[in-house]
C-alpha cells in the first residue's frame, strides 16, 4: 500500500467512517442537502444556531469514507463555533486540502487527518461536501433570523 | 473440399494484441497499467492514431464540392469509412449509416426528428430500466414537449428484462421502443432480436443503443431487425467525436432534418429550402472527416482480429473474473444476468465504491466507480453507485488477477 493511501485512509478517518457522529437530524433549526453528482454521496446537513453561534448540528446521509468523515469530523469541530468562525475553518480547511502544506492547517485541529486529500485531486470535492453543505444550511438560517 | 461449418479458431492472443495499444505500455502511479474501463472508453491501436495522423498529413480538405485534389481525396475518405460503417452493422444500403458524433447524438436525433413528427399528446415511449441516460433524456424532452408519457420495462434482480411485462406495456399508444443492446452498468445482453419481433408484431419500430456492443460481439442489423442502431466510435477503438446511427431507409427518408446548415441542403433561397438526400439531410456543418475514417481504421483493425475471437476471449475472461470476484468476502455482484458481456459491477460490504476506485487506481488499476450514468439504475438495485471494471479485447487473467489483489487490500485497509 503507498504511503499516500496509507496517509488518506489513516484509523481516524476510518473510524469516523465506521461510527460518524452527530450522525442524526436535529428538530427545528436549518438544513441543506448536499450533492456530489461524480460518485452519487448525499448528505443533510443540520444546524441549529443560538444567538450567532453554532449550538448543534448534525449530519445524514450516505457516502464514501471520505465524506463520511469529513462530515463526521466537520460536526465535531463547529459546533459552539461563530458563523463568522466556522467560515474561517472552511476556508483555512479548503486550502490544506487543494494547496501544498504550509502553516493554514495550524489552528484545524483534528480536521488535519484530512490533510492527505491533497494527493487525490478527485476527491476534495468528497471532502469538502460536507463543508458547502453547512454552508447553506447556514445562509438559509441567516435569511431565517434576518426576517 | 472445405467445410461448410466455420473453421476452429484460433483464440485471440492477448499479449500480442497489447502490442498494437501503445498507451498499454504506460505506467500508472508506478505501477503497469492495468485498463478496466472499457466501457467508459477503449484504448485506441496505433493504427487508428497513425490513420488520423495520415488524414491531417495528407488529405485534410473539406469535404464534397471541392475542386481540387485534396477535396476529392478527403470525399472519398469520407465516403469509403461511411461504406465500412456500412458493411460493420451489415446495413443494406451506405444511405442507411448517418455520421454523429456518438451514440448520444444519434439518440437524440431520432427522439428530435422521428419522435417529433412521430409523437403526440398522450402517446408512450417504452424505454428500460436499465437505460443509460442519453437513452432517458432525449424521450423526456420530446415527451415533454408533447404532452406523451414515458413507460419503463422493468427487469429482474438479476438484471434481464422481464419479457412478460415488455408484452404487456406494448399498447396502441406505443409509438417506439428504445433500449440498449448491451447494458453499461450490468452487462447484460438484451435479447434484440425478440424485443424488435414483439414490437414488430404491432407495428411499433425499435432503436437499440448498441454503445456498448459493438466493440464486443459482431452485430447484425438486418438480423436483429431494428429500425435504428447507434453507437460510438470512441467505445469500438476509435476516435472521440464520431459515431454512427443506423436507420432504415424509408424511416430515414421520411423524416424531417435534425439540424440545418451546410451539407444537409440541395438548394437555399431565402424563401425556402430544398433538403439534401439521406444520409445528408442529418450532416448539418463540415463533418468530423478525422474521425470518420479513424473509426473505419479502427472497425478494420477489429474485423481482422475477428469479432467472434473478441467475444470468445472476452467471455472467458469474464468468466475467470466472475469466479474470482465472487471469492472475495462481502464483495456483490450486481447484474447476473445468463447472458453477459464483459462487465463487472459490484459492491463491497462497508467499502464505498468511490473508496474502492481511489485504492485500485494507487495499484495501476482504472476502473469506474459511480452510478454509471445510470441513476434510475442504481435506486431499482438499491445502491447509491456500483464499481465497474469492464474488459476489452487486450485484457488479460493476469489484469484480472491485479485486480483482485487490489480489491482485497481495499478489503484489509477498511478492515
Amino acid at each position: 500500500m503507498s504511503t499516500d493511501l496509507q496517509e488518506l485512509y489513516q484509523e481516524v478517518i476510518l473510524d469516523h467512517n465506521r461510527r460518524p457522529r452527530n450522525f442524526r437530524a436535529l428538530a427545528g433549526g436549518r438544513k441543506a442537502e448536499g450533492f456530489n453528482p461524480l460518485c452519487g454521496d448525499r448528505l443533510i446537513v443540520y444546524v441549529r444556531v443560538d444567538d450567532g453561534v453554532i449550538a448543534d448540528v448534525g449530519f445524514q446521509g450516505s457516502g464514501c469514507a471520505i465524506s463520511k468523515a469529513s462530515a463526521s469530523l466537520m460536526t465535531e469541530s463547529v459546533k459552539g463555533k461563530t458563523i463568522a468562525e466556522a467560515d474561517a475553518l472552511f476556508h483555512r480547511f479548503q486550502r490544506m486540502i487543494t494547496s501544498p502544506p504550509d502553516r493554514s492547517a495550524d489552528q484545524l485541529g483534528k480536521l488535519t487527518v484530512l490533510a492527505g486529500v491533497r494527493q487525490f485531486p478527485v476527491r476534495v470535492k468528497c471532502a469538502s461536501l460536507a463543508w458547502h453543505t453547512l454552508k447553506a444550511a447556514l445562509a438559509s438560517e441567516k435569511k431565517a433570523t434576518s426576517e | 473440399m472445405r467445410s461448410l461449418t466455420s473453421p476452429p479458431q484460433t483464440p485471440l492472443d492477448p499479449a500480442a494484441i497489447r502490442e498494437d495499444f501503445p498507451i498499454l505500455r504506460r505506467r500508472v502511479h508506478g505501477r503497469p497499467l492495468v485498463y478496466l474501463d472499457n466501457a467508459a472508453t477503449t484504448q485506441k491501436p496505433q493504427i487508428v492514431i497513425d490513420r488520423l495522423t495520415r488524414y491531417y498529413s495528407e488529405e485534410n480538405a473539406n469535404v464534397h464540392r471541392g475542386v481540387h485534389v485534396l477535396s476529392a481525396e478527403a470525399t472519398d475518405a469520407y465516403d469509403a469509412a461511411r461504406e465500412r460503417v456500412r458493411r460493420f452493422v451489415n446495413a443494406a444500403d451506405v444511405r442507411e449509416i448517418v455520421f454523429v458524433r456518438g451514440t448520444t447524438e444519434a439518440i437524440n436525433l431520432v427522439a428530435r426528428s422521428f419522435g417529433g413528427n412521430r409523437i403526440g399528446a398522450g402517446d408512450e415511449v417504452l424505454i428500460s430500466e436499465m437505460e443509460h441516460h442519453s437513452n432517458i433524456v432525449p424521450w423526456q424532452i420530446v415527451c415533454e414537449e408533447k404532452g406523451a408519457h414515458i413507460r419503463v420495462i422493468p427487469m429482474t434482480d438479476a438484471g434481464e428484462l422481464r419479457l412478460d411485462e415488455y408484452e404487456r406495456l406494448l399498447g396502441p399508444r406505443t409509438r417506439i421502443v428504445s433500449v440498449a443492446h448491451v447494458s453499461n452498468a450490468l452487462g447484460t445482453i438484451n435479447p434484440v432480436e425478440e424485443i424488435v419481433r414483439l414490437a414488430h408484431d404491432r407495428g411499433i419500430p425499435v432503436l437499440v443503443d448498441g454503445a456498448q456492443a459493438v466493440a464486443h460481439m459482431p452485430v447484425d442489423v438486418r438480423s436483429i431487425g431494428c429500425d435504428f442502431y447507434a453507437f460510438s466510435g470512441h467505445k469500438v477503438f476509435g476516435p472521440m467525436g464520431i459515431g454512427a446511427l443506423y436507420g432504415r431507409a424509408p424511416l430515414l427518408e421520411a423524416m424531417p432534418p435534425y439540424q440545418g446548415g451546410g451539407d444537409m441542403i440541395r438548394s437555399v433561397t431565402f424563401e425556402r429550402t430544398l433538403y439534401n438526400d439521406v444520409p445528408y439531410k442529418f450532416e448539418a456543418g463540415t463533418p468530423n472527416v478525422a474521425g470518420a475514417v479513424g473509426l473505419a481504421a479502427a472497425i478494420e483493425y477489429l474485423s481482422d482480429v475477428g469479432l467472434d475471437r473478441v467475444s470468445a476471449h472476452e467471455r472467458e475472461l469474464l468468466a475467470y473474473g466472475t469466479d474470482a470476484l465472487s471469492e472475495i468476502a462481502g464483495l456483490r455482484l450486481t447484474g447476473t444476468a445468463a447472458r453477459k458481456a464483459g462487465i463487472l459491477s459490484f459492491v463491497m460490504d462497508d467499502i464505498h465504491p468511490h473508496d474502492i476506485g481511489t485504492i485500485l487506481d494507487r495499484a495501476g488499476v482504472a476502473i469506474r466507480a459511480g452510478h454509471h450514468c445510470c441513476q434510475p439504475l442504481m435506486v431499482r438495485l438499491g445502491v447509491p453507485a456500483t464499481a465497474r471494471a469492464s474488459l476489452a479485447l487486450y485484457n488479460t487473467r493476469e489484469e484480472i488477477d491485479a485486480l483482485v489483489a487490489s480489491l482485497r487490500s481495499a478489503r484489509e485497509v477498511f478492515a
